[in-house]
């Protein structure tokens, strides 16, 4: 049979009466349809669907492997700040601060920094240097994490101990951020870090953002006698939400790094302003003890932390990424 | 204040900031330059034959290599692809085709979410789904994770690939009579192909720099080990354990494990951009 609806299948598409079945699976389509084309499609459409099941499958085990945390601690698991694996106490909260403090602190700084190099790369910079450039940032987020972490430990920390941290602390230690001794692994270097770890996927959204800015916009401004600075500013109002959108990319990504980081913060729970002081994330903790886990309830504390870090991140890159497309779509310039 | 200073006044400020968006950019170079300056400068002593085909040395003994870790990484982005490539591949073509369906935006969404969830909770899975089935640590494990990884941005690679073959390769298929399956496979897949390929060399560049995911999957081994229900050494493991040792020689192995891996990457991503710049330009 099925070679028959092969063979004929375009003379037949008229006559035979398609049969309506609502299903996952396009069905519908059997008997007037090319065959080959029936199976092609339902195999990708399968394939697609294994990507979606992906993600569905993640959630539900890890659900179901946090129930006992989920249990005994409830909704003061987030609120906890005890984390004593010997008496079996798990709070998350040091670690939820240490993530966001950690990301926060890069983001103040990655921000600016990003919007100046896409400024430059979109509005300033002559023709022939925007690829190379581009490609130099780019080629930030393309280094491995371990890598960041390795010069972070070697590199980095010796000179915030020996230099950076001493200074801010003699001129500026009445804040409550440089207080303590240096120790050079903490919330400084885990921040700095990451600041340069989303530098690129901040800047790159946002230059693109900032070049699907209609050019008619720019000329306006020049025309009515505008300084360079002047248009730029009027671009960047321009691209307010898709800027908006990019940070929050940004602090996705930021939020989930975790080699990189877990080798520069010192790895001690705590809550603390200081950025001095050795801190821990979310992402930290389940690097350092996960293997370690002995008991059941342990491992799923570590497994509840995994998936509020899920949560986190699947929120933020769904806002960011509805904010991207809906101003991409605006200008109906392809960003990714 | 007079309307010529004024207007000095608009034109030094504009300078001005354009010297700071200069200045970000300057700021944003250095650390790519130091990292890989150091990273150079540090292992490049310690490259040589040795490194890629001796064992680890037991702690106190000079020398030693990498070689176990080396096929590690092999084996585990071996396994990562293959079940990365069919799926993203397949799931490529699959959202190229229906640009517009509910069920086809969904899962662009998803792939989208799947590439920003961060590598160590995709290890948490691998961790949930194998390890504990299996009751040991393993490189089926890891691979798996890898391969979790690698999904979304063979997906998205390979969507936009056939998304630069102009339309009219399809239009000359259809107009010729070829089904459209054939059409798909034979005439668009074809010119796409370099594009996806380069893609899927930038996801393996991907999968073998990747860590988290790798501790508490693969594990790490100091002993030769190819087995794929046994835990596994990988590059990035290995990179990880000797940065954190007490010996500067360990220190020193890190840092030529580095620059193997950052050479392999950074040469696989400026190939992925010059196969993908300017396809089918007009």
């Amino acid at each position: 049979m099925s070679e028959n609806i092969q063979e004929n299948s375009n003379d037949s598409n008229k006559q035979q009466a398609t049969k309506p079945a609502a299903s996952l699976f396009n069905l519908k389509g059997l008997l007037n349809k090319n065959f080959g084309d029936l199976v092609f499609e339902n195999t990708t459409r399968f394939f697609a669907f294994i990507v979606l099941a992906i993600v569905f499958l993640m959630a539900f085990e890890m659900v179901r492997q946090s129930l006992p945390t989920i249990k005994a601690f409830g909704f003061g698991f987030i609120t906890s700040q005890e984390w004593d694996p010997v008496n079996e106490q798990y709070g998350a909260l040091p670690f939820i601060f240490g993530t966001l403090f950690s990301s926060l602190v890069a983001l103040l700084i990655a921000l600016p920094l990003s919007l100046g190099v896409a400024v430059f790369l979109s509005e300033i910079s002559p023709k022939w240097l925007e690829q190379p450039l581009s490609l130099m940032v780019e080629l930030l987020a393309a280094i491995p994490s371990i890598v960041y972490g390795l010069f972070g430990i070697f590199v980095l920390i010796p000179w915030l101990r020996k230099v950076v941290e001493p200074f801010l602390g003699r001129e500026l230690g009445f804040l409550p951020f440089f207080k303590g001794p240096p120790y050079g692994f903490g919330m400084l270097a885990a921040a700095l870090i990451l600041t340069v770890m989303v530098l690129p996927i901040i800047t790159s959204i946002s230059r693109d953002i900032m070049k699907s800015v209609p050019a008619s916009q720019r000329e306006a401004a020049y025309a009515l006698g505008a300084t360079k600075w002047e248009t730029i500013k009027i671009v960047l109002s321009g691209s307010k939400s898709g800027i908006l959108g990019a940070t929050l990319l940004g602090l996705g990504r930021a939020v989930g790094e975790t080699m990189a980081v877990t080798m520069v913060i010192g790895n001690r729970a705590g809550i603390s302003l200081s950025l001095f002081d050795p801190s821990n994330t979310m992402a930290s903790v389940i690097a350092n003890e996960f293997a370690e886990a002995s008991s059941k309830i342990y491992l799923s504390a570590l497994i509840e932390i995994a998936l509020l870090l899920f949560i986190m991140t699947i929120i933020l890159n769904a806002v960011a990424r509805l904010i991207v497309w809906s101003v991409t779509k605006k200008y109906k310039v392809a960003v990714h | 204040m007079s309307p010529s200073t004024h207007y000095k006044v608009r034109k030094a400020k504009s300078r001005l900031m354009v010297f700071l968006s200069l200045l970000c950019l300057v700021l944003v170079i250095v650390p790519l330059v130091m990292i890989l300056y150091y990273t150079v400068s540090k292992g490049i002593n310690y490259i040589n034959w040795d490194f890629f085909t001796k064992m680890p040395a037991p702690v106190g003994e000079a020398g030693g290599g990498m070689a176990n870790a080396i096929v590690g990484t092999g084996i585990l982005v071996a396994i990562g692809s293959l079940m990365g490539i069919p799926i993203g591949v397949m799931a490529g073509i699959y959202l190229a085709d229906k640009e517009k369906s509910v069920f086809a935006s969904t899962t662009r969404f998803m792939t989208e979410v799947l590439n920003g969830i961060p590598s160590i909770v995709v290890g948490v899975v691998a961790y949930i789904l194998i390890v504990i089935p299996m009751k040991r640590f393993s490189a089926l494990a890891g691979g798996f994770a890898l391969g979790i990884l690698m999904i979304p941005l063979i997906t998205r690679t390979t969507e936009e690939m056939i998304r630069l073959v102009p339309h009219s390769f399809r239009e000359a298929g259809l107009g010729l009579g070829i089904p459209r399956w054939k059409t798909t496979l034979f005439i668009i897949l074809p010119a796409a192909l370099k594009g996806i390929f380069t893609g899927i060399l930038l996801s393996i560049a991907r999968a073998a720099g990747e860590t988290a995911p790798l501790l508490f999957t693969a594990l790490g081994n100091r002993f030769w080990s190819t087995q794929l229900d046994q835990p596994i050494a990988s590059m990035t493991v290995f990179i990880y354990d000797y940065a954190k040792a007490p010996f500067d020689d360990w220190n020193q192995q890190a840092w030529a494990a580095s620059f193997v891996l950052i050479v392999l990457v950074l040469l696989l991503n400026i190939l992925f951009r010059l196969a993908t710049r300017k396809r089918f330009a007009t």
